[in-house]
């Protein structure tokens, strides 16, 4: 399969207009699966294209960097949710799904989403998604709780953490108080019940890397945090266990995009289709990766694997509610409760 | 004393001055003068195609409670680092003035400039592996002591001021020794064969003649820590919030550069009013 796999991508790299070896310019997070050196050395041994990287810190930074970079790049990440705003800024092309092989794996409530169309186009293909909820120090947790109040609970206090993140700790506000993430109604219920979380709360984190340093140093029994980012954590040999908790989660999907100024597209949509090929999806999911938007990648992994065991549970995802795109004066809003209350500390 | 220097004079002053003003020009006022026009932006101009002139930015920190208080804790962190470097640096500094001579003073001053060396963002880590709960200070002092202490000092705010304390410390040092040397040995020898004691030398007579010294000292470490960012965020946890970590979350997290930058000129001028006003203090110091 993968050598038959293989030469249909040289195939495919032969048939392209006449550009054989392209350098790819991909723009994602840092860290974050297009930029394994294992699967870069293959990608270009298939296809000759070589692929470079540049990374961004925020999604505002990402938009900027198209808007002011053009032709800069070739491969964008873009969380759905700024799929629109970025489709209709003209800064995304068009991608041509049917020269994408695994394309077909990508189940309709992904690949179909008003987040990655617009007007019967496909500007994004779903290549990863995941859920924003928390993980416990599995060894002070025996059961794991299914609960998000353990973020609350005085057993706890002063070990605690969530991400310094406005949005985010809005929606998780939001689900504590058992309201709709992308539709919440009553503020001030959630800005009491986080008011209420702040004195239980150690410090806040910012990257994957300070959770993982705060959570080997012992500061924290309990921390939202991102499936994929606590797979990764689990395969580290951190004590970790990620919890999808009764009152939900925040689910949110990125997609792989070519920006409309790109001068490769052909070898871009090459590289998003071996992002979306089960076989790298297996190896990436190994080292700790999120859940693939690919079913056929989600159901080639093992049965204990996380992703599936998880994520793949019909139950669980039922209790997952996706993001939708948050307006300029909502966030501006969340950002003024979430400053204000960490002010008052 | 510009009517003085004859043609040939100036041309030669103008060559000698031209280079550091024009890195001055390049490196300090046109930075500046870019981020002056941001603070007036609606939005930066490659994000929105219908950017506009706003005063909206400076308006947002008198309608929004949340900046002023932080500016409050800002002054207040300042002050609360200005007195404990002084407090600590002023004996340091005068050991090394009037006390110690020869090769062991040039070894104390090593000391104090060695953190200078090594980079800020380093030193505050090795403080968080200092001051974290089971780290290096709690183990050594329970290692000495017979029963159990927990210091529980890292994400706190005297964790901010102990981190920036050391930052900042060298700067008062350096100063204050600088004006402590300067004050002649014959005086305080006078002073004390007429029967002075310790005290009254220090106060009548060290401390106004170094006062310079220690308002320079006092200034340099003010300024930088009213804006500091990166310290309170790694040691102060969530009471690291304050008005310079604001600041860094609008340009680096929140990519509002207009509103970050009419916080900073605010904190320029909040600045500057200070100074201006202690200015008197400072005249009557130098005279």
């Amino acid at each position: 399969m993968k050598s038959a796999f293989l030469l249909s991508l040289s195939a495919l790299a032969l048939s392209a207009s006449g550009a054989l070896a392209d350098e790819i310019r991909v723009l994602n997070w840092q860290g974050y699966g297009t930029d394994l050196d294992w699967s870069l050395k293959a990608f270009e041994e298939a296809t000759g294209h070589t692929v470079v990287h540049e990374y961004f810190n925020s999604e505002q930074e990402m938009l900027t960097k198209m808007r002011t970079n053009p032709g800069a790049y070739d491969v964008v990440l873009v969380n759905a949710i700024y799929n629109p705003q970025a489709t209709e800024e003209g800064l995304l092309a068009p991608i041509d799904t049917s020269a994408l092989e695994n394309y077909a794996g990508i189940p309709a409530d992904f690949a179909e989403s008003d987040l990655v169309t617009e007007g019967g186009e496909v500007y994004g293909v779903p290549w990863t998604w995941g859920v924003t909820s928390f993980a416990v120090n599995t060894q002070v947790f025996d059961p794991v709780p299914d609960t998000l109040d353990v973020l609350w609970d005085p057993a706890h206090a002063g070990r605690v953490s969530i991400r310094d993140d406005a949005v985010e700790a809005m929606q998780i506000g939001a689900l504590a108080t058992g309201q709709g993430i992308n539709d919440i109604q009553d503020l001030d219920a959630v800005k009491a019940k986080l008011e209420a979380l702040m004195p239980q709360v150690r410090t806040f984190w910012g990257s994957e890397n300070d959770w993982n340093q705060y959570m080997a140093a012992g500061e924290f029994d309990v921390a939202t945090y991102w499936s994929g980012s606590a797979a990764r954590s689990a395969a580290m040999g951190l004590p970790v266990e990620f919890v999808v908790p009764k009152e939900g989660a925040i689910g949110w999907l990125d997609s792989l995009t070519i920006p409309a100024t790109s001068e490769h597209k052909e070898a871009a949509a090459q590289f998003i289709d071996w992002m979306i090929d089960p076989e790298f999806y297996v190896k990436w999911d190994a080292e700790g990766a999120p859940a693939s938007a690919n079913a056929d990648a989600a159901a080639a992994l093992d049965e204990t694997a996380f992703n599936r065991r998880v994520l793949g549970d019909p139950e669980v995802a039922a209790r997952v509610q996706f993001q939708t795109p948050v307006d300029d004066d909502t966030r501006q809003q969340y950002l003024e409760i979430w400053q204000a209350l960490k002010a008052a500390q | 004393m510009a009517e003085l220097v004859t043609p040939a004079e100036r041309r030669r002053l103008f060559t000698l001055l031209s280079p550091a003003y024009l890195w001055l020009l390049v490196a300090v006022f046109l930075p500046l003068s870019a981020m002056l026009f941001f603070s007036f932006l609606t939005d930066m101009p490659q994000d929105a195609p219908d950017w506009g002139v706003t005063l909206g930015n400076y308006a947002e920190f008198l309608t929004n409670p949340t900046y002023s208080t932080l500016l409050a804790k800002s002054l207040k962190l300042a002050v609360t680092v200005t007195f404990f470097c002084v407090l600590i640096g002023y004996p340091c500094a005068l050991v090394l003035a009037k006390s110690i001579k020869g090769r062991s003073r040039e070894a104390l001053f090593l000391m104090v400039i060695l953190p200078f060396w090594s980079n800020s963002l380093v030193r505050i880590f090795s403080w968080a592996i200092v001051l974290r709960g089971n780290g290096v200070l709690e183990r050594a002092i329970n290692f000495v002591l017979p029963f159990d202490v927990r210091l529980n000092l890292m994400f706190t705010t005297d964790a901010v001021v102990i981190g920036l304390v050391h930052s900042y410390l060298p700067y008062v040092i350096l100063t204050l020794y600088l004006a402590l040397q300067a004050v002649d040995d014959d005086l305080i020898d006078a002073a004390r064969s007429m029967g002075a004691s310790k005290l009254t030398i220090l106060r009548r007579i060290l401390l106004p003649l170094s006062l310079p010294g220690l308002l320079a000292g006092a200034v340099l470490v003010f300024v930088p820590v009213v804006g500091s960012f990166m310290e309170p965020r790694i040691l102060g946890g969530r009471m690291g919030t304050y008005y310079g970590t604001v600041i860094e979350d609008q340009f680096v997290a929140v990519y509002n550069w207009p509103l970050g930058a009419a916080l900073s000129f605010i904190l320029l001028a909040v600045v500057i009013v200070i100074l201006a006003a202690a200015s008197p203090v400072l005249k009557r110091a130098q005279t």
